[in-house]
């Protein structure tokens, strides 16, 4: 489902790289973990996949799309496949839990109709049916989380992107979202997952990639946190 | 299609209300530059039309030998007429000449005097030519010299032509003419650009603060348009809202130097701003709008590449 290449990303003085020579697949339906310290490459490596950046050697493939091949007027049709969830949640800061996700929905053409409709139903999967008209000031940070995720899910994408989504989190709201994202790749969304929690990996026990100067050091199909 | 319209209007206006202080800001700066911009408008007219009055004072006077036959001035008159630069032609015949020197001196007794001491009206008939332009002034001085110079080698007709006289000052208010318009229109051209500036910097900022908003909007998926959308609205609305405010601001000034402007320019501000209203109304909204509208793009284009 993505495939990289012998992807390379060097810095503009040439020497430094955030990533070398990384290959690797991800399947249909898998969750996969990518560990590894701060400045390993781990979030350089999502940006590929959403095409928020362009890697200086190599290809980084969804399905057989050449992602870094679509012209720009085209991206935000290829970014509504893609769910993402990031550390600091990027909530829109102006608007409701409800029209946050309502937003997303917005964008890519849904109805009124659908939008009444998906919008409860995402907010009831993160299990924050109370919470639908609070503004995120409002909100904890667990409860952001779960919105982000809400507003990932909410189109019905293939894949979630999340980088470091528990990074924020205090333990029990690290596990509540652990549990969301398990259910959502239950229900058969692929889940690229970044993320530093030794006890996120072990509790998963799915695929885990470690990564150290740019570099895939390990690939586990059960995958314990190893550093 | 008319849904994705819908949306980008409502987001507009939510937009507009819930960043009201940022909004404020940029209409009130967006309301001087068109302050600045509609204060020039009005100067300009008030030069021009200052201008055209003091133009129409200036003319040239031909004096003719009170000997002259009727027929002789009049063919002057009409060829002096039939000239393509000449506006107007006003005709003086020797009574009304007459009648008019006993009226201007009508409490200076020697002069009174002198003239019941005459048997005949001493005074010649005069013509006053004026001409469309300043500038024309120095040909129909020369086509009059013609007249003069061919009529006296028979009997002149000619006394005088004051043209000489007059070039001087002729020439001096062709040259403040000159520089008035041109100084009036770097002027203008100086404080609308620095207007333009000023607003383009203003909702550049008032969109720094969204900067982060549109990177959400992006990484969901939503097309440039649909993010574009809802700034480009507000931008037209802080055009409008502005163009009223302007007006509003002028009405009031405009009372007050109306009768000001009248008794000085000979030009009433206020009426002119009255019988003029829907084209100013127009011309000062309409450049709100496009300057909102403009900077909006110019800002919001900066955080939708990538």
């Amino acid at each position: 489902m993505i495939y990289f290449d012998n992807v390379s990303k060097l810095y503009n003085d040439g020497r430094s790289a955030a990533l070398q020579e990384i290959t690797f697949q991800v399947a249909p339906k898998e969750f996969v973990s990518i560990v590894g310290h701060s400045g390993a490459g781990k979030t350089t490596l999502l940006k590929m996949i959403i095409a928020e950046d362009r890697p200086s050697h190599g290809q980084v493939f969804f399905e057989s799309l050449d992602i870094h091949k679509i012209p720009r007027t085209k991206l935000p049709h290829y970014r509504r496949k893609i769910g993402t969830v990031f550390q600091d949640f990027k909530l829109l800061t102006n608007k409701t839990a409800y029209e946050n996700i309502a937003f997303a929905m917005e964008a890519n053409g849904r109805t009124d109709e659908e939008i009444h409709e998906n919008v409860p139903q995402a907010l009831a999967l993160v299990d924050l049916d109370d919470k639908a008209w609070n503004f995120p000031h409002e909100l904890s940070g667990g409860e952001k989380q779960r919105v982000a995720i809400a507003r990932a899910i909410v189109n019905q994408p293939d894949i979630i992107v999340a980088d470091e989504p528990t990074g924020n989190l205090d333990p029990i709201a690290t596990y509540e979202v652990v549990q969301i994202l398990r259910k959502i790749n239950d229900l058969g969304t692929t889940v690229i997952m970044t993320t530093h929690n030794k006890g996120v990996i072990d509790e998963l026990g799915r695929r885990v990639i470690t990564m150290d100067e740019g570099r895939i050091v390990r690939d586990d199909e059960s995958g314990k946190y190893v550093l | 299609m008319l849904t994705g319209i819908r949306r980008i209007v409502r987001a507009g206006f939510v937009g507009f209300w819930r960043n009201a202080y940022v909004s404020l800001a940029s209409i009130f700066v967006i309301t001087v530059a068109l302050f600045v911009i509609g204060s020039t408008m009005f100067i300009d007219q008030l030069l021009t039309t200052s201008l055209r009055t003091l133009q129409e004072k200036v003319d040239i006077n031909v004096y003719f030998v009170p000997s002259a036959s009727q027929d002789e001035i009049d063919s002057i008159r009409s060829a002096v007429t039939a000239l393509p630069d000449v506006a107007n032609v006003t005709y003086t015949s020797r009574e009304e000449a007459l009648e008019k020197y006993r009226q201007r001196n009508q409490n200076d007794e020697i002069a009174m005097q002198a003239l019941a001491e005459l048997d005949d009206n001493p005074l010649g008939a005069n013509l006053a030519v004026s001409a469309k332009e300043t500038s024309q002034y120095e040909n129909i001085a020369r086509f009059l010299e013609e007249k003069r110079e061919l009529a006296s080698q028979k009997s002149p007709i000619i006394d005088e032509i004051n043209y000489a006289r007059n070039k001087e000052s002729i020439d001096t208010l062709t040259k403040i003419i000159g520089a008035v318009e041109q100084a009036s229109l770097v002027t203008m051209l100086v404080l609308i650009v620095a207007a333009i500036m000023i607003t383009f910097n203003t909702i550049r900022l008032a969109i720094y603060t969204a900067r982060e908003e549109i990177s959400i909007m992006r990484l969901v998926g939503a097309s440039n348009m649909f993010i574009r959308g809802p700034f480009m609205l507000q931008g037209i609305m802080y055009g409008v809202v502005s163009g009223v405010l302007s007006l509003l601001i002028f009405y009031p000034i405009m009372v007050w130097l109306g009768p000001l402007t009248e008794s000085f320019f000979e030009f009433n501000l206020f009426t002119y701003f009255v019988t003029n209203f829907s084209y100013i109304f127009g011309v000062l909204i309409g450049i709100g709008v496009v300057l909102g509208l403009i900077s909006s793009i110019l800002a919001v284009a900066r955080y939708l590449r990538v």
